[in-house]
């Protein structure tokens, strides 16, 4: 018993650390690739298909989200008199927490798990050692494009699957409970600042760049056969759903520290 | 270094060899699959590799390109050595060698063309017309020129493979390893590639190595060749030299005559 999960730990440390020298990697052609017009020709079809693959999902989504949270908070906010705010709180939750959460769990499912099954697949048909073979680096050659790709392809999903929510809530406010366009509007505008837009920017990045990491080494490390490509799939999406909740929570309480040593406090009310 | 096998898989001195393999042991857990080999490829030289089907041969080939490390050994290229260096390193010298992988391994996301024309667009400079002159010799020379536009999936097994031997050929290679080039090819279309091999030997100076389970292939390609068994080379001579071997485990495998024991389960069961 112990030793099993003593094994299971080593195991898992020694898969983290092979992740991080995968990423290190990764970053080492990343940075002299950035110039280099070959790295956007090789980039330029997986934005397409990015964003071909997300979008549509990603737009429902921030639309029920926005939808549910409106209908939800009414009745609270009407109570306390504040109702006039909803904008406020549908936009927040969407722009600092719900915008980048889902935006990324969107695009580790419909994205992460396609990645991981191509790399695996590759590396099961010995694709990925026919580049190595003919002195082309895989991680150079398959890695960045795709990480590339879901870096910053997320913020801009983030950024539609806001856009959706907020008018989704301005729908649930405006034509079903009556409250004035324009103070919707105008609270969104006073209470949101450049600040939480930036924290959703920089966790959507995060999430992004994370989980095309977590699908890509997925992919590589995966085992032989049909079954061994599927079993990654699952695991790389789990992966990246946990790291993003963990992420999510950990720039959080950064964030939100932050905004308190430099502003104080600010009351929405 | 032990070296169990000395004699067998060295080269005489008076040749030039390129690629030197010393004492390479290889395990997969705790399946031990190369037990301390020995092996020069001499210049200009074709060297055919035989063996049982899950003996260790594709993993050769890999450790000449450096696809696999050794445990333990070395792997020589020129007066270089290679195992131990890092990938980025190899990069340099890989372009020298073709390699034909036993199920091809071409890129599924590119057609045909664009195959052929990856090592190319790699490594060289060319301008486009330049690259599709060249894609289309190299075609021709497997017989498929016309196919350009076709995408792997397409293709048969048999295709797929001479495709894979138009690429590996497309940056004309110093040394080319050939896993089982024949095998799945009807026999005309494999002659076709025996003459290749040949060809590309005479004009070009290529040395080789072939995988093979063809004994007419090997016969008529190699200079020399060697039989892997049970991790080590248990023959290494010219064709003309196995076909007087009196090894027992060479004798089954030239004749293509099963082992007395393979038979015997068959019997028990029936
Ligand atoms: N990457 C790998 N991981 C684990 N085991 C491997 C790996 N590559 C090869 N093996 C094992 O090594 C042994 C030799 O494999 P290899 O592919 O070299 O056989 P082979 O001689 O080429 O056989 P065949 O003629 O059938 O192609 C096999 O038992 C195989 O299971
Ligand atoms: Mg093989």
């Amino acid at each position: 018993m112990l030793t099993a999960i003593g094994s299971k730990t080593v195991a898992s440390v020694a898969a983290l650390g092979q992740w991080g020298v995968f990423s290190w990697q990764m970053l080492r052609w990343l940075l002299p690739g950035l110039v280099q017009w070959r790295t956007w020709v090789r980039a330029m079809p997986l934005f397409f298909e990015v964003g071909n693959r997300t979008l549509p999902v990603i737009m429902i989504t921030g639309t029920f989200v926005g939808l549910v949270l409106a209908v939800q908070s009414y009745d609270q906010l009407r109570a306390a008199g504040f109702e006039d705010r909803m904008g406020v709180l549908v936009t927040l939750s969407l722009v600092q927490e719900l915008g980048p959460v889902l935006a990324g769990v969107m695009v580790a499912g419909r994205v992460g798990g396609a990645l991981t099954a191509e790399l695996g697949t590759m590396r099961v048909t010995e694709q990925i050692g026919a580049l190595r073979a003919m002195g082309a680096d895989p991680i150079r050659q398959l890695v960045v494009p795709r990480f590339l790709a879901c870096l910053l392809l997320t913020p801009l999903l983030t950024f539609f699957c806001d856009m959706c929510g907020s008018l989704a809530g301005w729908f649930v406010a405006v034509m079903l409970k009556g409250i004035p366009s324009t103070q919707y509007w105008y609270y969104i505008a006073y209470a949101i600042e450049t600040w939480d837009v930036m924290v959703g920017f920089v966790k959507s990045v995060m999430f992004g760049g994370a989980l095309a990491l977590i699908a890509c080494y997925k992919g590589f490390h995966c085992r032989a056969g049909a079954e061994g490509v599927g079993r990654a799939c699952t695991e790389s999406f789990v992966f990246s759903f946990i790291v993003i909740l963990i992420t999510d929570f950990f720039v959080g309480t950064f964030f939100s520290g932050l905004f308190r040593s430099i502003y104080g406090f600010k009351s929405l009310v | 270094m032990d070296r169990p096998t000395a004699a067998i898989g060295d080269a005489p001195a008076n040749h030039e060899s390129i690629v030197r393999l010393v004492g390479v042991h290889k395990r997969f857990g705790n399946l031990l699959v190369l037990e301390g080999i020995s092996l020069d490829l001499r210049a200009g030289e074709t060297t055919v590799i035989i063996g049982e089907s899950g003996v260790g041969k594709s993993v050769i080939l890999k450790h000449i390109v450096r696809l696999l490390r050794p445990d333990r050994g070395e792997v020589h290229y020129r007066d270089q050595r290679i195992d131990n260096l890092p990938e980025r390193d190899l990069a340099a010298i890989r372009p020298r060698f073709g390699f034909l992988f036993q199920l091809g391994a071409l890129f599924d996301s590119m057609s045909v063309a664009q195959n052929v024309a990856f090592p190319i667009r790699e490594h060289t400079r060319r301008k486009r017309h330049e690259i599709d002159k060249i894609v289309k010799e190299k075609l021709s020379m497997v017989g498929l020129d016309g196919i350009q536009a076709q995408w792997p999936a397409e293709l048969s097994g048999g295709q797929r493979k001479r495709v894979a031997l138009a690429r590996a050929i497309a940056l004309d290679p110093e040394i080319i390893l050939y896993d089982e080039p024949t095998t799945g090819l009807d026999p005309p279309r494999a002659d076709v590639i025996n003459e290749l091999i040949i060809k590309l030997q005479r004009e070009l100076g290529v040395t080789s190595v072939v995988v093979t389970h063809d004994m007419t292939s090997a016969g008529k390609v190699s200079d020399r060749i060697l039989m892997l068994y049970q991790g080590q080379f248990i023959f290494d001579g010219t064709p003309d030299e196995i076909i007087h071997c009196q090894d027992p485990r060479v004798r089954c495998f030239v004749e293509g005559r099963c082992h007395e024991e393979d038979l015997k389960s068959l019997q028990v069961k029936g």
